[in-house]
């Protein structure tokens, strides 16, 4: 792992900038969509772990998806998406792909967080401390991907944590284990990458014209997630930002401007002091 | 980490200056630790859920479970679960969970709490009266010996030991109404597999999956129902295999498939049929496999008349019975033609491949199995399910072969006119299955098959819930054979049922038509004693000359020094059938007042049996009905909530039935022994004690043994003696004096004279001196040791898993591998080698078990007059069966035919195209008020009930729903019946999507949720067009998610082999909004019969 704390460096090691300074290889999660059989053992060994309470009963008429979305009370939630496709003998394809916190490497909801709830772990993942956090909620909208969400009854903010307990102890996230298919892959980041760029090829080769990775990239919009996707169409069929932008990324710029701004107007009035001295 | 207190200064003074990091972790955090390590335990078990049979890791802290998730050391799963697997915790845990007795008085509203042992000796008392009341020595001048006023449904759900002790000590009482939900899932696939092949269970390993170059999911929605088994064909698929899914439903099994192939529901044997000609007339068979192997060169019965020249009907068939006579089916006598002593008749078994001194079978005198002499009370007796783990009688011990293929009477001329108008359009034509896919798939099927390549099929209840159940197995196993695909690794049919150990309650079975390991349930016609009964089943040589020493085994397991030569072994302790017993005869039988006790336990009828209305109507009717389960389940409940009292049909205060509700143990809280779809015995480690009065059924039944027992103490009373005389002497532990599992699972394994355990049923003896409780799982106790408790990690050896758990027959993976090697005994290829002939060692070797005797060379030739296993040639690799080949053509055993030939379902929208002749003319039917049916095909009033309904379950969730409608976890992933429909039909219904639907059968009419989609589509059959539905049937009035049971609709409709009901594919009419109330409801399904001009005759004819 990068001992050099560059820009380049804090980019693929996060978990170094945040000051582990001896720390395991980032991990992360490889789901690949194309063997998703839509089980949702996921979803069900996520909230069994991590004591999720079930949130309701409620038949959306959405394909099987009545989990809806990623939330407080879903830190897994697998998309079932029905559409028209002309290239097959059926006419329409039925996609299924497990989604989750991206764990992202440049994280906007650890940004904002005004109470040190949200802390980045030795793992590279993004962690909301459940004994820290006010509810305060400013991380929900900084989420570019819409995955942290307030408990109603409870008030804090919940998502999924990569299962930091397991971690720890050398154990894998609870829906990586239990799915049945191999469809979530959990690992060294770098290995994860490495794996998917091939199983990727294979696919293209095998004629998926539309698979591609999505947030694998380091030089996406949040810095590479630490859990990507193997999709095999556009992201926006599986309900995913195509092209999401960490939303603290300006806060840089936009504190210089304001400081800019700021001197400006602080010469500004001071100079008209001057001038009426004249 | 730092040690500084606060973040801030952790932050200034720390290696974090961003204070996003190690600064901001909370104390909570830095200490977090998962309760998988600090667990004071880890207990090994296996998921109660379906039957693949998944490895669970059970940590335990202080005393209580607080973890469940996959064991990653198992060869089956490693590691993985599905959402249910992965809902244990909730399921074992969880506040659904009943821990006290309930009671419900005669004619009460309410249920009252009632204390464990005063339950039990109610119920103690209740069977005695109701026993005495209705004990029957003689039936039409026979000696019976038994009662028709008890009856006990379940089994599936539970252990090998409890399935064994129900039987055991209900027999003993003289209790035939045994069932489980075996009847009801995979019956027919005992009957359809046996006769094929010798043996009744899938004939493979899931994960020899991994090897299959094609594989071909018909009759099963394998991702779904499955999901943690669909990993070795995700895993085939990764290595290039195509993966082919011929269903009426697009599942989430379709949309992982290269090819799916839409068919009309109940039309599958006309769809292989169509492969099976394709594979002749393209030359695509595996010609050496098929001239060697099977009984293809075997010349047939001059007087045999195909389905061709009978408009769809064999020879032999008595209109006025709606019988055949098998006569005309039988094997042409040969030359050598003698009683006994010809190759022909032998069938060779070993158990553990170390004994030279291996059985064989002969079943030369036609056996005591059915026979073309038989009765309608044998025939009606199940005996096609007695194959189980050994083949058919045939007639001719030395039948005439001509292995040119060419003689018109040899089996594969028969064969091939038979399927010859099973042609690409005549399949269009028949199961809407477009040519140009159908041809694909026939492509890719053959393409895959042959010395260098196999395709394996997995099938389900898909296939084995129909009136020709057996003969859709018939089908895929005529297929496989021609394709050369048994036997071999990446080929087989893989037979995937649905409950954790639904095959070992067929293996010790509570089944009314079988005993332990297969052997026959006496019948009261043909077997009066025990040399009847062995001289009707066994015969002079081969492996089932040693019946005799499986059933004196089991009787000595049973009476113990009771039992002795002089007394017959206590034979006539058996009590005998007299006809149908089965469940929906059962529930008849209840209806009119014979049957007056019931047990349920761990299965509900009321939601997951065909026709739930009759269930009910049956249960109240009883005096007593004891259900043991989770939660209070529907069929606990029936009396004061069930739909009957909604429509007015029943008023709880008049029903007398008193009911008593005994909250069970879970898995984690019992040991014993699941055996799983391929066979394999896996042992479960109990973690905790049941809290409250929930315990296991081998309590129950112990104590309840042992209180009966004590009751009737002294007794002298005839009646009384196989119950005082048998061995019922189990060792307790724990604070709940729970019977010893492992003493129950020694038993079934045996032991001889000096009380040592037996290693393999090559050393039973007829003398008495050994005693077994189930024949073919002697060996699961070898040496003293739980072999079915073992646990050698997957990665530690080949891909088989040998030494995970124990598998029947005699630790065998892959049945009837012989058949992986040449005549000459090597591998038909390197690619699929499994085991070979070991010249300079004289033995077979491979990576499995053989399946053969273990130093029988492969240029062996029987003399003329060969005896035992020496009756069968070195190149007979099926050795379960009379002549030792594979039956392409089933002579004997099976009552509806020795070909697979396409009938309409017993409700079709269509006539039959292929022949005059509509349905399966066996077929059998409750004629009754309660279970109508509705027109079929071009008769007036079909167009009433115009579309065709087939059901499936969910991943989320799990048969009837006692195990996950009552789960938070699985509630919410699915929380409502739907009803999936084409937009096509919902536009000309006009449904809306999410919105209600009316679903009506000639039976009953139930409410759905819309579910509109692209993934049901109408097909053009024969020029018209039919839509389909699909339903899921997990769901009741009961628990957590609600809605109606899609059985309410099905009909007690039967393959008369085995009475499996046909559950998939039926005529409703659908309509829009939700279903009437009250009254209203039956006046509706009145008016769709009245409309339809159904009456209690409408269907009945031949």
């Amino acid at each position: 792992m990068a001992a050099d704390l560059g820009v380049e460096g804090a980019t693929h090691d996060p978990a170094a900038v945040s000051g582990w300074l001896e720390h395991p290889p980032r991990m992360g999660f490889f789901t690949d969509t194309s063997v998703c059989i839509g089980c949702k053992a996921c979803e069900v060994a996520c909230k069994e772990w991590n004591h999720v309470p079930e949130d309701g009963l409620n038949l959306t008429g959405m394909s099987f998806d009545n989990t809806v979305g990623l939330g407080a009370d879903s830190w897994r939630h697998v998309a079932f998406v029905e559409r028209p496709e002309t290239g097959n003998d059926e006419g329409f394809r039925w996609l299924m792909s497990s989604d989750v916190c991206k764990h992202c490497t440049e994280a906007a909801c650890l940004d904002v967080c005004p109470t040190g709830a949200i802390f980045r772990t030795e793992f590279g993942s993004v962690v909301v401390q459940d004994d820290i956090c006010n509810g305060c909620g400013y991380c929900v909208p900084a989420c570019p991907y819409g995955v942290l969400d307030k408990r109603e009854d409870d008030g804090r903010i919940f998502k999924c944590t990569l299962c930091y307990d397991r971690l720890a102890v050398g154990q894998e996230p609870a829906c990586a284990k239990a799915c049945p298919t191999d469809s979530i892959q959990f690992g060294p980041l770098d290995e994860l990458r490495e794996r998917a760029q091939g199983k990727l090829e294979q696919l293209v080769e095998a004629g998926y014209g539309d698979a591609r990775l999505y947030g694998e990239s380091p030089d996406d919009g949040v810095g590479g997630a630490g859990a990507f996707f193997l999709l095999l169409d556009e992201p926006e069929v599986y309900g995913l930002p195509p092209d999401p932008v960490v939303t603290t990324r300006q806060l840089g710029e936009m504190w210089r401007c304001a400081g800019l701004a700021a001197a400006a107007l602080v010469a500004a009035v001071g100079g008209a002091f001057v001038g009426a001295r004249r | 980490m730092t040690d500084l207190a606060w973040p801030v200064l952790r932050q200034l003074f720390g290696p974090d200056k961003t204070g996003r990091g190690v600064a901001a972790a909370s104390k909570r955090s830095q200490s977090l630790l998962a309760r998988t390590a600090t667990a004071d335990k880890v207990v090994k078990s296996v998921c109660p859920y379906c039957g693949v049979g998944c490895g669970q890791s059970v940590y335990v802290k202080d005393g209580e479970v607080v973890q469940i998730e996959g064991d990653p050391d198992s060869a089956v799963s490693r590691g993985r679960l599905c959402p249910k697997g992965s809902a244990t915790l909730q399921l074992t845990t969880g506040e659904a969970r009943l821990h006290g007795v309930l009671y419900r008085p005669p004619y009460s509203s309410e249920w009252e709490s009632l204390d464990l042992d005063t339950a039990m000796d109610m119920i103690a008392d209740r069977v005695i009266a109701t026993r005495r009341e209705t004990f029957e020595w003689e039936h039409e001048g026979e000696r019976t010996r038994r009662t028709m006023g008890i009856a006990h449904l379940g089994g599936a759900t539970l252990d090998n030991e409890e399935n064994y002790l129900i039987k055991k000590l209900w027999t003993a009482l003289g209790i035939v109404q045994i069932e489980n939900q075996a009847r009801v899932c995979h019956s027919s696939t005992v009957a359809g597999l046996g006769t094929s092949f010798g043996r009744g269970g899938a004939t493979t390993c899931m994960q020899d999956l991994q090897n299959s170059d094609c594989i071909v999911v018909e009759g099963s929605n394998f991702a779904e129902a499955h999901p943690v088994g669909f990993q070795w064909v995700m895993e085939a698929r990764a290595r290039g295999a195509k993966l082919i899914h011929v269903d009426p439903h697009y599942s989430r099994t379709s949309a992982l498939a290269d090819l799916f192939v839409p068919i009309r529901a109940g039309t599958d044997i006309a769809f292989l049929g169509g492969v099976i000609n394709f594979a002749i007339e393209h030359d695509k068979w595996f010609h050496d496999y098929v001239v060697r192997y099977t009984n293809a060169a075997t010349i047939i019965e001059e007087d045999f008349v195909d389905t061709e020249d009978l408009a769809g009907m064999f020879s032999g068939y008595n209109v006025d019975e709606r019988k055949y006579d098998f006569q005309t089916w039988q094997y042409e006598a040969g030359g050598m033609n003698a009683p006994s002593g010809s190759r022909a008749a032998g069938t060779v078994q070993h158990a553990d491949g170390s004994d030279d001194d291996a059985e064989s079978a002969d079943d030369a005198d036609g056996s005591g199995r059915v026979n073309e002499r038989s009765s309608d009370a044998v025939r009606s007796a199940g005996r096609a399910e007695s194959h189980g783990s050994g083949g058919a009688a045939i007639s001719s011990t030395d039948p005439e072969r001509d292995e040119t293929l060419q003689h018109p009477r040899c089996v594969f001329q028969i064969l091939r006119r038979h399927y010859s108008r099973y042609t690409p359009e005549m399949v269009e034509r028949v199961c809407g299955t477009p040519q140009d896919v159908f041809l694909e798939a026939c492509r890719l099927i053959t393409d895959n098959s042959g010395r260098d390549r196999t395709t394996s099929f997995a099938y389900a209840v898909g296939w084995t819930q129909h009136t020709v159940g057996a003969q859709y197995i018939r089908a895929a196993c005529v297929l496989q054979l021609l394709l050369g695909n048994i036997g071999r690794p990446g080929g087989g049919i893989q037979a995937l049922r649905g409950h954790a150990s639904i095959q070992g309650s067929s293996d010790i079975p509570t089944l009314f038509n079988l005993l332990p390991g297969y052997l026959a349930m006496p019948h009261a016609e043909e077997h009066h004693n025990l040399d009847e009964f062995v001289e009707a089943d066994a015969h002079d040589k081969g492996f089932w000359a040693n019946m005799r020493s499986y059933m004196v085994s089991l009787l000595k397991a049973w009476w113990g020094p009771n039992a002795t030569v002089d007394n017959d072994f206590c034979f006539d302790y058996l009590p005998r059938l007299t006809g149908d017993h089965s469940t929906y005869q059962t529930v008849v039988d209840q209806i009119e007042g014979r049957c007056k006790g019931y047990f349920v336990m761990g299965e509900n009828p009321a939601v997951g049996s065909a026709n739930t209305r009759m269930q009910r109507l049956g249960m109240a009717n009883l005096d007593w009905l004891v259900v043991r389960d989770f939660s209070l389940i529907e069929t606990a409940t029936w009396w004061k909530d069930g739909p009957e009292i909604d429509t007015g049909e029943l008023v709880t205060g008049d029903i007398r039935t008193e009911v008593f509700f005994m909250p069970a143990a879970s898995h984690t809280e019992k040991d014993g022994t699941f055996t799983n779809t391929n066979r394999l015995l896996q042992w479960h480690h109990a973690a905790k004690e049941p809290d409250g009065d929930a315990r296991s059924e081998l309590w129950f039944m112990y104590h309840l043994g042992r209180r009966i027992r004590e009751k009737l103490a002294g007794s002298t009373d005839p009646m009384d003696t196989p119950l005082l005389d048998l061995t019922w002497d189990y060792p307790v532990e724990g604070s709940h004096d729970e019977p010893s599992a492992d003493c129950v699972l020694a038993e079934i394994n045996g032991f001889d004279a000096e009380g040592e355990p037996l290693s393999a049923y090559t050393e039973l003896k007829e003398d008495g001196s050994t005693a077994c409780g189930c024949w073919i799982y002697c060996g699961v106790y070898a040496d003293g040791v739980n072999q079915a408790a073992r646990r050698e990690p997957w990665r530690n050896q080949n891909w088989l898993g040998g030494k995970w758990g124990w598998a029947w027959p005699a630790d065998r993976r892959i049945l009837y591998n012989r058949a992986s090697a040449d005549p000459d005994g090597k591998p038909w290829s390197d690619r699929k080698a499994l085991v070979w002939w070991d010249q300079d060692a004289g033995k077979w070797d491979g990576h499995d078990v053989p399946d053969f005797v273990p130093d029988k060379s492969p240029d062996y030739e029987p003399d003329d007059d060969a005896e035992g296993p020496d009756g069968l040639a070195g190149d007979d690799p099926f050795i379960m069966q009379a002549d030792g080949k594979g039956w392409l053509y089933v002579p004997s055993g099976l009552l509806d035919g020795p070909l697979p030939t396409h009938y309409e379902p017993q409700e079709s929208p269509v006539d039959n195209a292929l022949y005059r002749q509509q349905s399966s003319p066996s077929r059998k039917l409750t004629k009754h008020r309660d279970n109508q049916f509705s027109p079929s095909g071009s008769q007036p009033g079909a167009e009433v009930y115009p579309y065709v309904l087939t059901t499936y379950r969910l991943t989320e969730h799990f048969t009837a729903g006692g195990m996950s409608r009552w789960q938070p976890y699985l509630a919410e992933l699915q929380p409502e019946l739907f009803c999936e429909v084409s937009p096509e039909l919902a536009q000309e219904r006009g449904l809306e999507h999410n919105g209600w639907v009316t679903v009506i059968s000639a039976r009953y009419a139930i409410e759905a949720r819309v579910h509109v989609t692209d993934r049901m589509s109408p097909l053009l059959v024969d020029g018209k067009v039919v839509h389909q539905v699909g339903m899921p049937f997990h769901w009741g009035p009961n628990g957590y998610a609600k809605g109606d049971a899609v059985n309410e609709l099905v009909a007690m409709a039967m393959d008369p082999n085995v009475h499996i009901q046909e559950d998939k594919a039926l005529l409703v009419d659908v309509q829009p909004g939700r279903r009437p109330r009250g009254p209203a409801l039956l006046e509706l399904v009145d008016a769709h019969r009245r409309r339809a001009g159904v009456t209690v005759e409408t269907g009945h004819q031949i």
